[in-house]
Formats: C-alpha cells, sequence, structure tokens
C-alpha cells in the first residue's frame, strides 16, 4: 500500500451500498489522471428488498434482507467485473445518511471485506455518490442537481468545493409522499410504488384535482399534500369522491393529480435555483428522477431557459453500488481514507458536509 | 438584438399596443419577465411583471397558480406601501393576461453590491481578513435586517427572500452606484434597501411563517455569499430591535433549523 495511488494507471474501487431498501454493490475502474478520470462500469448489481402492498420496508427486515443477500450480490458482482481480488484499491461504502439498521449491516459488511483482503477503506456521502455518478455518466460539467428519492429533496450546487444545497423539502421527501400515498391505494411496491403510480397515472387525468401547492422559496413541502390525497383515496373508497365536474374520480387521476402538482413544485424550484446561480443545466438523480414525467416537464423546462436536462436511467437513478464505489475513487485518489475505526456510518449526514476536494 | 429577445420571448399583448414605450426586457427570472416600459407618461418609467405560462405545468394548475400568485402579490404591495415598506408601488395590473406593472426601482441587487464588495477583498481565506474595515457591509446587513422587520411588521411574509430579490436604490442626491470607477468599492453596499418580486409573498402573522421567511434568506445568503455568512447575525440582531415580536420568531427560527437538518436522516 506504499503505492502512490495518483500514479496508478487504473485503479479500481468496490462500493457497498444499503442505506434504504436496495442493497448494491459494484466495481468501477479509473483510467488516466487522476485529476480527471475516465471511468468505466465493471459491475453493477443490485437486490431490492420489496414489502407487500400497503405496507413500507422497516429498517429491522430491510437490514436482515442486506445480511441476508450481501455474500451472494457481492460474488455476482466480483465475477460480473472479472476481476481478481488484488485488482482492487479499496473498498467504498455508505457512511449515510440513510436508515440506521440496513447502514450499519452493510458498514460490518464493508469492514468485513476490508480486514479479509487487506483493502483501505472509504466511507461515501450516499447524496455526494449520486451527484458524482450522475455527472459522470451524463457528462454534465456544472449542473443545478436536482436529488428526489425516497428520502432526499434537494436542490443543490456545487461553489467552492461543496455541493451546496440550495433548496430542499421542510418536511418529507417527495419519494415518500409517493410511497406512502401508495400505500393508502394498495398500490404494489414491485418493482417500486413511484414506478407503479406513474404506470396508473397515464390512464387518469380526466380531471386535475385541487391539491396544495407548497413551494417556499427554493423550499418545498410534501406532507399537506399527502394528508390531502389520503383524505381523497379515502373519500373515493367510502363512497366515490367527486371531482371538480361533479363526476366520480378514479386512483388512476389521483396518481395523476399527484404526479402533476409534486413534480411542476419540484421543477419549479430548479428553475428558481438555475435562475439564481445562473445556470442553464439540470441533472435529475435519484429514485424518482427514473419518472419519465418529471424528466419531461424538467426537460420542457430547460428548453424554455435554453438549456438542457440531463438524466439517467434506473440502473444509476435507483440507489446502487457503482456510485458508491466511483465517488469513493473520487476521494481515495485525493488522499482520503476511512481508518477501520472510524468506519461508522450515521444516518444524518448532510450533502454538504463533505469536502469534495476532486473539484476545482 | 432586441429583435432576437423578442423572437424568443414573445412580449404580453398590453406591450405590443402602439401606445406603449418599446419594452426593454431586463430578466428571465424564474418565475417570470421583467420589462422595462413607462406607465401612462413616457418620463414615468415602470417595471412590468409578466408570468407568462409555463409549458411543463398542466394548463389548469397553470392557470390556477399565476392568476393567485398575481393577485396576491398585488395585494401586499399596496398593503406594504400603505405601510411605510420600501417597496415598489402598483401602478397597474391584469391577473388573468399575467402582467402587473410597477414602479421602476433604480439601482443594483443587494447580491451584485455584496458580491462587487467582496470583489474587492484578498481571494485567500473564506472569511474577510482580521481587521479590514466592515463598517460598509455590516451597515447594509443592518438595513436589510430593518426593512424585513418592517415587512413582518405590516404582517406579510415574504416568501423567496434572497439577496437577489433585494435592491439598492442610490440615494436621493446621490450618485448612481454600480457605476465604473475604483470608488465603486464602498459605493457597492451604499443605498436604500428595497425589497421586490413578492410572487410568493403571503399576509401572515404566525411566527412559524415568519421564521421560515427569515431561514430562507439565512440559507441563500450562506450559499450565495459564503464568504460573507458570519454577518447574518448582523442582520437579524438589526431584524430584532425593528421588530417587537422579533424574539419569538428567533426562538422558531431555532425550531426551524433543527428541522431543517433533521432532513438529513433519512436515505
Amino acid at each position: 500500500m506504499g503505492l502512490d495511488i495518483t500514479k496508478k494507471k487504473r485503479r479500481i474501487a468496490l462500493g457497498c451500498e444499503g442505506s434504504a431498501n436496495k442493497l448494491g454493490i459494484g466495481v468501477i475502474l479509473h483510467e488516466g489522471d487522476a485529476a480527471a478520470p475516465t471511468s468505466t462500469v465493471l459491475s453493477n448489481v443490485r437486490h431490492t428488498f420489496v414489502s407487500p402492498p400497503g405496507t413500507g420496508f422497516l429498517p429491522k427486515d430491510t437490514a436482515h434482507h442486506h445480511r441476508a443477500f450481501f455474500v451472494r450480490v457481492a460474488k455476482q458482482a466480483l465475477a460480473d467485473a472479472g476481476i481478481r481480488i488484488a485488482d482492487i484499491d479499496c473498498i467504498c461504502y455508505t457512511r449515510g445518511p440513510g436508515m440506521g439498521a440496513p447502514l450499519a449491516s452493510v458498514a460490518v459488511a464493508a469492514r468485513t471485506l476490508a480486514l479479509l483482503w487487506g483493502k483501505e477503506l472509504v466511507g461515501v456521502n450516499h447524496c455526494v455518490g449520486h451527484i458524482e455518478m450522475g455527472r459522470a455518466i451524463t457528462g454534465a460539467d456544472h449542473p443545478v442537481v436536482l436529488y428526489v428519492s425516497g428520502g432526499n429533496t434537494q436542490v443543490i450546487a456545487y461553489a467552492e468545493q461543496r455541493y451546496r444545497i440550495f433548496g430542499e423539502t421542510l418536511d418529507i421527501a417527495v419519494g415518500n409522499c409517493l410511497d406512502r400515498f401508495a400505500r393508502a391505494l394498495a398500490i404494489s411496491n414491485d418493482p417500486a410504488p413511484g414506478y407503479n403510480i406513474e404506470q396508473l397515472a397515464k390512464k387518469g387525468g380526466r380531471v386535475l384535482l385541487d391539491l396544495p401547492y407548497a413551494v417556499k422559496g427554493m423550499d418545498c413541502s410534501f406532507s399537506g399534500i399527502l394528508t390531502r390525497v389520503e383524505e381523497l383515496a379515502a373519500q373515493m373508497k367510502a363512497n366515490g369522491g367527486k371531482g371538480p365536474d361533479g363526476e366520480p374520480f378514479t386512483g388512476a387521476d389521483l396518481c395523476f393529480s399527484l404526479q402533476e402538482t409534486v413534480y411542476a413544485m419540484l421543477v419549479e424550484i430548479t428553475e428558481r435555483a438555475m435562475a439564481h446561480v445562473g445556470s442553464n443545466q439540470v441533472l435529475i438523480v435519484g429514485g424518482v428522477g427514473c419518472n419519465e414525467r418529471l424528466q419531461e416537464m424538467m426537460a420542457l423546462m430547460a428548453a424554455d431557459r435554453g438549456g438542457s436536462v440531463f438524466a439517467t436511467d434506473e440502473r444509476f437513478c435507483i440507489d446502487n453500488g457503482i456510485m458508491i464505489a466511483h465517488a469513493g475513487l473520487l476521494a481515495y485518489e485525493t488522499g482520503f481514507r476511512t481508518p477501520i475505526e472510524d468506519s461508522t456510518c450515521t444516518q444524518r449526514f448532510r450533502t454538504d458536509e463533505v469536502l469534495v476536494k476532486w473539484r476545482k | 438584438m432586441a429583435a432576437a429577445d423578442d423572437a424568443q420571448f414573445p412580449p404580453p399583448k398590453v406591450l405590443t399596443y402602439p401606445a406603449s414605450t418599446p419594452p426593454t426586457l431586463i430578466t428571465q427570472g424564474a418565475e417570470g419577465r421583467l420589462y422595462k416600459t413607462t406607465h401612462l407618461t413616457r418620463d414615468r418609467p415602470c417595471a412590468l411583471k409578466y408570468r407568462p405560462p409555463k409549458p411543463y405545468r398542466h394548463p389548469i394548475l397553470d392557470a390556477r397558480l399565476t392568476k393567485a400568485r398575481l393577485s396576491s402579490e398585488a395585494k401586499v404591495l399596496e398593503r406594504c406601501w400603505r405601510e411605510g415598506v420600501p417597496v415598489p408601488a402598483v401602478y397597474a395590473m391584469d391577473p388573468a393576461a399575467g402582467w402587473m406593472m410597477m414602479e421602476w426601482i433604480e439601482g443594483i441587487p443587494v447580491r451584485v453590491g455584496i458580491n462587487q464588495w467582496l470583489g474587492e477583498r484578498p481571494e485567500e481565506g473564506a472569511e474577510i481578513p482580521e481587521g479590514a474595515d466592515e463598517t460598509p457591509l455590516v451597515d447594509l446587513m443592518k438595513r436589510i435586517g430593518a426593512a424585513i422587520g418592517a415587512l413582518h411588521k405590516t404582517g406579510v411574509v415574504h416568501g423567496d427572500l434572497t439577496t437577489s430579490n433585494m435592491m439598492l436604490r442610490p440615494v436621493q442626491g446621490g450618485q448612481a452606484n454600480g457605476g465604473a470607477g475604483n470608488e465603486g468599492k464602498t459605493r457597492a453596499v451604499e443605498g436604500d434597501v428595497v425589497l421586490i418580486d413578492f410572487g410568493l409573498a403571503t399576509q401572515s402573522m404566525s411566527d412559524e411563517d415568519r421564521a421560515v421567511d427569515l431561514y430562507v434568506l439565512e440559507r441563500a445568503f450562506a450559499s450565495t455569499h459564503p464568504r460573507a455568512e458570519r454577518l447574518f447575525a448582523t442582520l437579524l440582531e438589526s431584524y430584532k430591535s425593528t421588530f417587537k415580536k422579533a424574539s419569538s420568531v428567533l426562538i422558531k427560527l431555532e425550531d426551524v433549523r433543527m428541522r431543517g437538518r433533521k432532513r438529513s436522516m433519512l436515505g
């Protein structure tokens, strides 16, 4: 390990992610200059814990899932990558933010690999992982980032070696609002509640139900909207609620109205941040980022401003190990290490706490 | 240039009448566009705020938001104007067509002023160096705090306080700021603070809403002027001395900050 990592031509990292209900392990290869490496995804394996319709994933069950599948997923990731253990330079894992128990089980597993194989550890901020992977895949160099998932809703822009949060939700995350609404209608959690809401919304749209629209500056709030859609869902089940045209509305109409409202809010706060920092690139990351309606609305907004939108597909949008490997390796190349005695994980870890040493 | 702008952003109908002064597009903000034109007489400059339809938004939702926001903005501005809060006066409006004419505020945005002032400072170090004379900037922070205090006193919360949404109007008789010349350094942060863009303002007397107002500014300030972040406390002190009910708002602000941080708990 005395070797200077920046002098090495090929650098390989294995990343372990498990901050929510996805367990992901991926292997990334960086080549060339450490200041501006070329990245190649060698493998990206994921296994998702899916809870029955009407329920959410609980920390205990999710942690159990991650423990049960870790070895299988890790072996698959190594086999897909076609590398030897000796080729790996470091083991990266999600330090936070996320759910405590699942984070802890993956951190234990990552530590085990590091000790077993004699590798150094790198703790990674989950949000920074999403951002760096999005940048690497899309090639967006200085975008305003909308990070939307089941646990996070943030509008971020880079300034002076930090990813600064310009706007965020003041209560629950947008994905949490969608997930919990899906429970009210007992929409399937397989592959993801948000995906099923999107498919159902395509069948709705006869009416737009009046939902609260809560934007405060560059921040927003979703709990009031959730309460309202849950009320409407209950009304619909009990006696068939009436839409603004006096006709009964359907679950599909609810999905449609919810999507139109919350995505309009997200696009609005993103546009506000773009105007504020003077950027015309948007990068959407996080699980909700795979939603095609959100991508479409964002593209319309960006086009209006003479800019463009960058988004990735489910392989990189949804939590994965490769993004942890990539962001971890970027930090590793600047000399960052997480000694084993400090290799904790944390539920609270703000995006702007990370010193982004690999960017100017 | 003007022709190209027109092609890209067709102006609202009201600006196409032969009697109107040819408009200049000032900014394409997030919310809409701001034109400079005149109201009634050719020597009375005015700002015309136009909220064009947003193509990404569902038309029903878009119409609802545009109308509600423009009407509420006018009501709020009227109320502030009456109570002596430094805001532009409303001249005319058509909420359904999405436009409103307001008094033209001379000067530069506070954001530009602060950055000009900070730009004169040595580059190294994240903070303003010890011993540097920062009185002009401290003074500006006090004036901002006082303006927000006066605003909250009238029962209005702005909803989108940033240093881009405040103007520095040159003091009567003084030279216009933002001009060329080296002495622009101190002058960059001089002038009366005028609050603009009330597009998300609401009438509210609750500590919660007021605290969120301050929180939004605090965060925007920290991300826009990281090197002057420390001076935000001065702004809050001045807010406190202007506004009688400030203490409970500042206690609430603590809560809102904690809740903001709590957001990072979930993955």
